[in-house]
């Protein structure tokens, strides 16, 4: 392999451990932050299912990336990651609520911008519909699941200690599976960018065939699996306070809901199921992790007559959704500039 | 814990929640068990019968002890109900009192064996039979915490009714005893008894009261 890869692979890896310190809370934080899991438990099974949600069913979104724009130049993707990176970064320390996937959205229309390609503009449509749809529908999940579990509760009359060791395992459970859907659903963030112009060789290890995306999404989930190992037990221990206090129950139920939507935006063997049965089917995009978790635990709030909503987050949630891609479409352009000209690279 | 029960799935779910039930059960039992005792000594003074029940309530409030620490200890070691293991604890301690206040009755009477008259009888076995109604209305709001919180409110209110009973009572067996022509000294006794086991009933509401508070905590 050319080391030049991974110079400029660099971004998107830094992209990646970005997410996995900030998301991996979004999946685990409450359950760590309530003491009900140990940080070293869920930073581990995190690790290992978002590699194998990236791996196994990253596909999805990241084809839907690259219909929004197919980035040709390894710079140029260089440069649309980086882009992405610096304004998560900068959203960040100013205390906005940030997507990745908002952000790479914008390098792309960025690049598309620059490189003079066309931007389909049904494709980008549908994606900014998801930003909208995604947290309202974790909230609507999110009220659904909580009244039957609340009924379920009521009915099976669980001993406090029983009920205590089933939401251990639950938000194990959940964590897991939320883990595995954001690797699914946000890999495309971190290394979608660079499928169209990484042509690895494809990789046979054991009977199993390795494609070239799939090499890149390994690379890119073990990014991530570092992002969640070295820097986000300190994100996971104040998530539970940034977000109000919440019962474990909420928890466990905000985390589902999190795990079914990220998982419903990304998974292929749903679009095929709702295909076969004539229903209309979920757009496969990268979706915003903490902006599904905020929307069930609104919707949940709701349910509980509103007392706990803070409109703060939910005006930053919308701040972020018109700030995040402009500025990173902003970056992506002058850094491209830059790098076409300035460093003589090929961007396009 | 046992190899075998590590390996059962919720093992040692499964051993603290019957901990916990048994610790229950050690409170009714001593109910019972102090209910019978006062009951014979009232009949039959400080018999052998009396001295047996006095011994199974010693018994059975060691018994409880051990239990309430192998429950702290198991909370504490291996961080369970985080969220409620101090409501868990502060109701246990505050149960295992109950137990400490039917000894201490118990041992006073085996100590002093106050000579209570005849007239006075109905009174006292009234008082015990209002107090035990308080205490089994507490165990099984304790219980209910566990299991169905939401009907923790409906016992607890059973609680005060009786403790209201037995303030009653406590209260027109003292007027009866000080309106009497005993002498000061045996008057100041037989009123430290009445007090005693109407004391039960008080702690056993301050009780239902921090459970009402609790079982509000784990239904929001």
């Amino acid at each position: 392999m050319d080391p030049s890869i991974l110079i400029f692979l660099s971004s998107g890896l830094f992209l990646g451990w970005a997410l996995g310190s900030n998301d991996a809370a979004n999946v685990f934080g409450t359950a760590v932050g309530t003491r009900m899991v140990r940080w070293s438990t869920a930073a581990i099974i995190c690790s290992i299912f978002v590699v194998l949600g990236a791996v196994i069913s990253g596909a999805g979104s990241s084809h839907t990336l690259g219909k929004l724009g197919a980035i040709s130049a390894l710079p140029g993707a260089f440069m649309t990651a980086l882009a992405a990176a610096i304004s998560v970064y900068l959203m960040t320390k100013s205390g906005l609520a940030v997507s990745t996937s908002q952000a790479i959205v914008g390098g792309i229309v960025g690049w598309n911008l620059f490189s003079g390609q066309p931007t389909d503009t049904k494709i980008l449509t549908t994606i900014v519909s998801t930003w909208f749809i995604c947290p309202v529908l974790s909230a609507i999940i999110a009220v659904i699941l909580y009244k039957l579990l609340h009924l379920y509760l009521r009915k099976a009359q669980l001993h406090l200690v029983r009920m205590d060791a089933y939401l251990r395992l639950g938000l194990l459970l959940a964590g897991a599976f939320g883990a595995y859907a954001l690797g699914a659903n946000n890999i495309a963030n971190v290394v979608g960018v660079f499928i169209p112009a990484t042509p690895f060789p494809e990789i046979e290890i054991g009977g199993l065939t390795l494609s070239a995306a799939q090499q890149l999404f390994l690379i890119g989930g073990l990014a991530i699996a570092v992002g969640v190992l070295t820097y986000s037990k300190g994100v996971m221990m104040t998530v539970g306070s940034s977000l109000g206090r919440i019962s474990p129950i909420a928890a466990f139920i905000a985390v589902v809901s999190h795990s079914i939507v990220l998982f419903a935006f990304a998974s292929r063997g749903l679009e095929a199921w709702l295909l076969s049965m004539g229903l209309p089917t979920i757009p496969l995009v990268p979706v915003s992790s903490s902006q599904a978790v905020v929307g069930a635990i609104v919707g949940i709030s709701i349910l509980q007559g509103a007392v706990g909503i803070r409109w703060r987050v939910l005006g930053n949630i919308v701040i972020g959704w018109i700030a995040t891609p402009i500025l990173t479409c902003a970056i992506c352009f002058f850094g491209l500039f830059f790098l076409q000209n300035v460093f003589g690279q090929i961007v396009y | 814990m046992s190899r075998k029960n590590k390996l059962r799935l919720f093992g040692r779910t499964k051993d603290l929640e019957s901990q916990i039930d048994k610790f229950l059960d050690k409170l009714s039992e001593s109910t019972v068990m102090f209910r019978l005792g006062v009951r014979t000594y009232l009949k039959e003074g400080a018999n052998s019968e009396f001295e047996a029940k006095l011994k199974t309530v010693n018994e059975l409030e060691s018994e409880a002890d051990g239990l309430r620490r192998n429950i702290e200890n198991e909370l504490y070691t291996h961080t369970l109900i985080p969220d409620a293991r101090g409501d868990v604890l502060g109701l246990i301690e505050t149960l295992d009192h109950v137990m400490g206040l039917y000894e201490s009755v118990l041992w006073a009477i085996a100590i002093e064996k106050p000579d209570i008259p005849e007239e006075f009888n109905a009174g006292y076995r009234k008082l015990t039979n209002m107090v035990v109604q308080a205490s089994d209305a507490l165990v099984l709001a304790a219980r209910s915490f566990f299991r169905n919180p939401h009907s923790v409110g409906d016992y607890n209110h059973k609680v005060m009714i009786y403790e209201k009973e037995a303030d009653k009572i406590s209260t027109q067996l003292k007027l009866d005893i000080f309106g009497s022509d005993l002498d000061l000294a045996r008057k100041a006794q037989l009123r430290n008894f009445v007090e005693q086991i109407d004391n039960v009933a008080d702690w056993a509401e301050d009780v239902a009261d921090r459970l009402a508070i609790y079982a509000i905590k784990r239904t929001v």
